[in-house]
C-alpha cells in the first residue's frame, strides 16, 4: 500500500514536471513577437527595448529561463507564492486575481460534479433494474442525447428558454455566496446542469452496464437466494461492485471537467478561471495563459491523485504493487 | 448476463442448415437494429450536404459562404433578420446567408472528425501493437507517454497551444504551423491517439497469448508477418467501433474551440463558430442558434448510433 501511494505520487510529480516544460514552451515558442515591444511604448527605440528584456530575463538563453520560471514556481516571486508573474494586461501579479476569480470556478465544478455523479449513478441504476422496459429506453435516449449535444448549444438554448422566454430563471453572471446565497444557488442552476449533462449521460451508461453485469455473478444469486429484499440486493450486493469502474473513471474525469468549466464560464459570463483564460488569448495576455493553464493541469493531477489514494483504500481489493 | 445462444444470435432457424459467415451475421444483426440506420441514412446525407455544399450554393442558392447582404439581411440596428423565401436558415450577424454557411460547416465538421481521428488512428494502432505485442520496456515508455496525455486538460492546454500558434498570421515553430483547420486537426491528433493506443495495446496482449500465435510463430513465421496477418485481423472489430465512437467526440471538440473563438478561422464556416456568432445575439435571433446546433447535433447523433450499432453488431454480448 505505502509503495503504491509512493509511486502514484511520483507519478503525479513527473506530470507536473512534463506540465513545467509544455506551460513553457507555450510561451517561449509564442509567436507575436517580443513581449518587451508591449512595454517599450509607442516608438520603441532599441535600447529601451534592450533593457526591458534584461529586466524581465528574456535575454537569457531559453534553459535560463526555464530554470527561472520553475523556480519561481515552486520557491514564489516577488510577489509571494507560487511565483506565477504579473499580467502584460493589467500589470498586476496574476496570483491575486487568481485568488479572487477560483471561487467561482471552484463553486461551478463542484456543483457540477456532485449532480453528474447523482444522475449518472441514479439514470444508471433504475435504467438496469428496469431492464428494456419503456424506462431503460427513455433513459437510455437520454444519456444518447447526453454524450451527442454540445454543452455550449444546450446553455444557449436552456438560456433563451429559461431566461428570455419563461423569465423562471436569473441570466448570465455570478453572485457570490457570501453575498446571497439564494441568489448564487439560482444563478448556478442552470450551468451545473449544463456542464453535468454530458458526463451524467457517460455514467448512467457505465452504471447501467457495470450493474446489469453484477446482478447477474452468484454472489448476487445467493443473496437473493437468502431472501434478502431486491432493493437489498441491489444497494447492497450489486452497486457497491459496480461502482468501482466509476470511481477510477471519475478520477480521471476531473481533467475533462476543467475544460467543461471553460465552455460554461463563457456562456453564463461567469468571470471564473476558463472565462479568464480566454480573454486572455485574445488579449495576448501569455502570463496569464500560461500561469491559468499551469494551475488548472496541476489541480487536475492532484486531485487524481487525491481521488486513486482514496480509492485504493476504500477497495481492499485494490492492492498495487 | 446469459451466455445461452438462442437460435438468432447464431443465425440458425428451424429449416435451415447452411452455416452464415460471421459478416453475414454481423450485417444481420446491424440490419435489424433500426437506430443503427437511422444513424446511417443521417451520415449519408450530411455527407451529400459536404459533398455538394459547393454546387449547392453556387449554382441553386447563387450565395457565396463569405458573400454580404448587409442591405437585404441586416436592419436598421445592423442586427440580423431571419429566414424568408431567399434566406431559408436567415442570416448570420454579418449579413451572410446561414444556410450556405452551415452547409459550408459539414464540409468542416467531417472533415475535422474523419481527418483527425484518421490521424489519431493511425499512431494509435501502431503505437498500441508496438506496445502490447512486444511488452517490456517498449510497453513501459509507451504506456507512460499515453497516461500523460490522459491527464493532461486537453482543453485548457489546447487554447495555450492555439494562443500560441493562432494568434498571429506567421504560425508559430518558424511558420510551419499555420492558425487554422490544420492546426486544431493536429491538436485533436495529437490528444487523441492515446485512447486508441490503449484499447489496441490491451487487446493485442490478450491475443497475443492464444495458441493460433503460438502456432504460427512454430510454423517460422516473422514477428511483422503475426501482426499483420494473425493479429491486425482480430482487432479490426474493437478499433472500428472505437473510432467510430471518437469521431463525435473530435467533431465536438473542433466546435467547442471555434465557439470559445480559438478553433477555425472566420472564413473557414464552422458550425461552433456560428454559435459563438449566435451567443451574441440569441434573444434577437434564433434561427442563429438553432439551425448550427440541430446539424451538430444530427452528426454527433448520427456518429453514435452507428457506433454503438457496430459495437452491438460486432460483439452481440454487449447488446443487454
Amino acid at each position: 500500500m505505502t509503495r503504491y501511494v509512493i509511486r502514484r505520487v511520483l507519478w503525479a510529480a513527473l506530470v507536473v514536471f512534463v506540465v513545467t516544460l509544455l506551460t513553457f514552451a507555450i510561451f517561449f515558442l509564442l509567436p507575436s513577437g517580443d513581449p518587451a515591444y508591449r512595454f517599450a511604448g509607442r516608438q520603441p527605440n532599441p535600447q529601451i527595448v534592450a533593457e526591458i528584456r534584461h529586466r524581465f530575463g528574456l535575454d537569457n538563453k531559453w534553459y535560463v529561463q526555464y530554470g527561472i520560471y520553475v523556480k519561481h514556481l515552486f520557491l514564489g516571486d516577488q510577489y509571494g507564492w507560487p511565483g506565477l508573474g504579473f499580467s502584460y494586461n493589467s500589470r498586476e501579479p496574476i496570483r491575486t486575481e487568481l485568488a479572487n476569480r477560483a471561487p467561482k470556478t471552484l463553486s461551478l465544478a463542484i456543483g457540477a460534479a456532485i449532480l453528474w455523479l447523482a444522475m449518472g449513478i441514479s439514470i444508471g441504476v433504475v435504467s438496469a433494474v428496469k431492464r428494456r422496459t419503456i424506462v431503460d429506453r427513455l433513459a437510455m435516449g437520454f444519456a444518447l442525447f447526453g454524450v451527442s449535444t454540445p454543452v455550449f448549444w444546450i446553455g444557449l438554448l436552456g438560456l433563451y428558454v429559461f431566461w428570455q422566454r419563461l423569465h423562471i430563471l436569473p441570466g448570465t453572471g455570478y453572485v457570490p455566496f457570501t453575498q446571497n446565497p439564494v441568489q448564487w444557488f439560482l444563478h448556478l442552476l442552470q450551468p451545473w446542469f449544463v456542464l453535468a449533462l454530458l458526463y451524467a449521460a457517460f455514467y448512467a451508461r457505465m452504471t447501467r452496464g457495470s450493474l446489469i453485469e453484477a446482478l447477474g455473478e452468484d454472489y448476487v444469486r445467493t443473496a437473493r437466494a437468502k431472501g434478502l429484499s431486491e432493493t437489498r440486493v441491489i444497494l447492497k450486493h450489486g452497486l457497491p461492485a459496480s461502482l468501482a469502474p466509476i470511481a477510477t473513471m471519475f478520477g480521471m474525469d476531473i481533467a475533462l471537467l476543467v475544460g467543461g468549466a471553460i465552455v460554461t464560464e463563457s456562456i453564463f459570463n461567469i468571470q471564473g478561471l476558463g472565462y479568464w483564460v480566454i480573454q486572455s488569448v485574445f488579449t495576448q495576455d501569455f502570463p496569464v495563459v500560461v500561469a491559468i493553464v499551469f494551475v488548472g493541469a496541476c489541480a487536475v493531477v492532484i486531485m487524481s491523485l487525491v481521488v486513486d489514494i482514496a480509492y485504493a483504500f476504500l477497495d481492499p481489493r485494490v492492492r498495487y504493487t | 448476463m446469459e451466455t445461452a445462444l438462442d437460435p438468432l444470435e447464431t443465425g440458425l432457424r428451424e429449416g435451415e442448415d447452411v452455416a452464415k459467415s460471421p459478416r453475414q451475421l454481423i450485417w444481420e444483426r446491424f440490419k435489424a437494429d433500426r437506430a443503427a440506420l437511422l444513424g446511417v441514412l443521417l451520415l449519408a446525407l450530411l455527407s451529400l450536404c459536404a459533398i455538394f455544399a459547393g454546387v449547392i450554393s453556387r449554382d441553386l442558392i447563387h450565395h457565396g459562404a463569405n458573400q454580404l447582404f448587409e442591405t437585404q439581411m441586416l436592419n436598421q440596428f445592423g442586427l440580423p433578420n431571419g429566414p424568408n423565401s431567399h434566406f431559408w436558415f436567415g442570416s448570420d450577424s454579418e449579413g451572410r446567408d446561414l444556410l450556405v454557411r452551415v452547409l459550408y460547416g459539414t464540409r468542416t465538421s467531417l472533415f475535422i472528425g474523419v481527418v483527425a481521428t484518421g490521424i489519431a488512428f493511425v499512431i494509435g494502432v501502431v503505437v498500441g501493437l508496438l506496445a502490447g505485442y512486444f511488452g517490456g520496456v517498449i510497453d513501459t515508455l509507451i504506456s507512460r507517454v499515453a497516461d500523460i496525455f490522459l491527464a493532461l486538460p486537453l482543453l485548457l492546454i489546447a487554447i495555450g497551444i492555439v494562443a500560441a500558434c493562432g494568434t498571429s498570421a506567421r504560425g508559430c515553430l518558424h511558420g510551419t504551423l499555420q492558425p487554422g483547420l490544420k492546426l486544431v486537426t493536429i491538436i485533436i491528433a495529437l490528444f487523441s491517439w492515446p485512447y486508441i493506443a490503449r484499447i489496441v495495446r490491451g487487446n493485442v496482449i490478450s491475443i497475443r497469448e492464444k495458441e493460433f500465435i503460438e502456432a504460427s510463430r512454430a510454423l517460422g513465421a516473422t514477428n511483422g508477418w503475426i501482426i499483420r496477418r494473425e493479429i491486425l485481423p482480430n482487432l479490426v472489430a474493437p478499433i472500428i467501433v472505437y473510432a467510430t465512437l471518437l469521431i463525435p467526440n473530435n467533431i465536438l471538440f473542433e466546435a467547442t474551440l471555434s465557439f470559445l473563438g480559438v478553433g477555425v478561422p472566420d472564413q473557414t464556416p464552422s458550425w461552433g463558430g456560428m454559435l459563438r456568432d449566435a451567443s451574441g445575439v440569441f434573444d434577437v435571433a434564433w434561427w442563429l442558434m438553432v439551425f448550427p446546433g440541430l446539424f451538430l447535433l444530427a452528426t454527433t447523433l448520427a456518429f453514435n448510433l452507428v457506433g454503438d450499432g457496430l459495437r452491438d453488431a460486432l460483439d452481440p454480448k454487449t447488446s443487454r
